[in-house]
């Protein structure tokens, strides 16, 4: 289901003036720098579809760039999020690409950050939701609605049976869940959306689990 | 469970004698966790949101970042309060609040989008000055908001409420839709009523193009949030008096999903076609983009 709350209709509240063009790339900005796990240093987008055609009169830029830096979608800061990057000390950059099968507000964005990069696409889907498309290059979807584990890994025999024994004993419901390798037995991702407030052990529970390199909690608001 | 058809909705309510916005706020209770006063109160809050937006462009003229639009809210509440309207005060001040909360968007101010920033003056429009006429309580008005997100969230399931997917009619279209059903309900109607309010206002929304000028949430989207607010009433007052949606609601829906696929690209939210494309359109989008530039802006 694309919608599934009513705050997702009657909300967010936003800074203006375009849902899908301000508060969505707020969110997707903040996805990536949840992503990244550190302040970024470095980073790049690349505009696609109706993004690229309007991003200025919309504040795309102003929000992309206000996510990154962890500025929440109804910040009174964003239209002066460039300002902010400055000072800071983030070097940016808008280019614009070619949208082909995505969604018309479509983002690539590369960031980097105390020596990581994040390669991720994105999209806005109106009404201020924000889709990721791509994770490194592999077709890992997800929304971030609910709290959502990045979880990188090994791909071997037994890793999904172990986190999801290990969530349920835990008392957590799985309310989504992808994986994609790069090759079968090499590196992998799973992404993992639970349902309700994460408990604070979620940390050390996760850093038990064998085969598991490193990993990321992400929050929808933040 | 999300909810996809109008009609689920009219059952879900029909079965347990209640309201949709009763049946909303169950669904909400049930899949957030969220105990129902905390909910409520949320909605509260994001009512509060709505009422400042409407409060800050009435009382003051707001002025978009882009120089181009701006003032018309506080300039139709000024015409309202002389008394020699066309439209009757209490109605037309639904316009003069729609066009004040697009104005405030414009200016990069705080708004609640309902159900995007671009179509966000509509639900207050109406909604603040039913608060205003003093016929119905703050509560019963926030509890009618449940009806107008379980609308929004039928559309956006099984439609689009995003311009650049589906044209101004998701936007504009949907706040119009959900505004009218929200007003059904409020005004004592069935839930079967309030589906044909939102039948009835959406057909006279549909094929409405994404057309913004220099891609500016201003030009037509402030206009268009105010006219609309007054189709939200009327389309209210004809389901309440029992016209009915030939064509059923969940059909209209589809019908509008349907058009906006065949919608080109250039009239997507792209900027390019319809008042976008014409010179004057063209020639804003050149005295905005050469500002924007002297103002130390990045282009691409």
């Amino acid at each position: 289901m694309k919608y599934n709350g009513m705050f997702e209709i009657i909300g967010p509240v936003m800074v203006g003036p375009s849902s899908s063009h301000t508060a969505g790339a707020v969110r997707i900005g903040n996805i990536a720098r949840q992503i990244l796990g550190t302040d970024p240093q470095q980073v790049s987008f690349q505009l696609m579809g109706s993004f690229a055609e309007t991003y200025q009169g919309h504040g795309t830029d102003l929000a992309l760039l206000g996510g990154i830096l962890g500025l929440g979608t109804d910040h009174e800061d964003i239209p002066r999020a460039d300002e902010i990057a400055v000072e800071r000390g983030l070097v940016y950059e808008f280019t614009k690409g070619h949208g082909g099968q995505y969604h018309p507000n479509t983002v690539r964005i590369e960031v980097s950050g105390s020596g990581r990069t994040v390669r991720m696409v994105a999209s806005s889907l109106g009404g201020g939701k924000a889709e990721v498309q791509e994770l490194e290059g592999l077709p890992l979807r997800f929304c971030v609605e609910n709290p959502t584990l990045v979880l990188y890994h090994h791909d071997r025999c037994g890793f999904l049976a172990r986190v999801s024994q290990l969530l349920d004993s835990s008392g957590y419901n799985i309310a989504r869940l992808a994986l994609e390798r790069w090759r079968r037995g090499g590196d992998a991702i799973t992404i993992c959306e639970v349902d309700g407030q994460l408990q604070p052990g979620i940390s050390e529970l996760l850093t038990s689990i064998p085969d598991l390199k490193d990993f990321r909690i992400l929050y929808g608001d933040v | 469970m999300a909810f996809t058809h109008l009609r689920e909705l009219v059952e879900l309510a029909e079965s347990r004698g209640v309201k949709i916005s009763r049946v909303m706020l169950d669904v909400e209770i049930e899949q957030s966790g969220v105990p129902e006063a905390e909910i409520v109160d949320k909605m509260s809050q994001q009512f509060d949101v709505m009422e400042a937006a409407v409060r800050k462009g009435t009382e003051e003229p707001v002025q978009a970042r882009s120089g181009i639009t701006g003032g018309d809210g506080h300039r139709m509440y000024n015409y309202v309060n002389a008394g020699r309207s066309f439209i009757h005060p209490t109605s037309l001040r639904a316009m003069a609040y729609a066009l004040s909360v697009s104005e405030v968007n414009s200016a990069m101010g705080r708004i609640v989008a309902t159900p995007t920033a671009g179509s966000a003056g509509i639900l207050p429009g109406v909604l603040v000055s039913v608060l205003d006429s003093k016929q119905y309580a703050r509560e019963d008005i926030i509890m009618s908001l449940m009806t107008a997100a379980a609308i929004g969230l039928v559309i956006a399931n099984s439609a689009s409420i995003s311009g650049a997917a589906g044209g101004c009619q998701a936007e504009i279209g949907s706040a119009t839709a959900m505004a009218a059903g929200a007003l059904v309900e409020l005004g004592g109607g069935t839930p079967e009523q309030v589906t044909h309010a939102v039948g009835l206002a959406l057909k006279n929304s549909l094929g409405l193009v994404c057309d913004p000028v220099a891609g500016l949430v201003e030009i037509p989207c402030i206009v268009r949030n105010g006219l609309h607010s007054i189709t939200a009433l009327a389309a209210a007052d004809m389901a309440l008096a029992g016209v009915r949606s030939i064509i059923p609601p969940d059909e209209v829906v589809a019908a509008m999903y349907r058009i906006g696929n065949e919608l080109p690209l250039s009239l997507r939210e792209t900027g390019i076609g319809g008042l976008a494309g014409t010179p004057t359109g063209k020639a804003i989008r050149e005295r905005v983009f050469g500002r924007a530039e002297k103002e130390g802006q990045k282009t691409l």
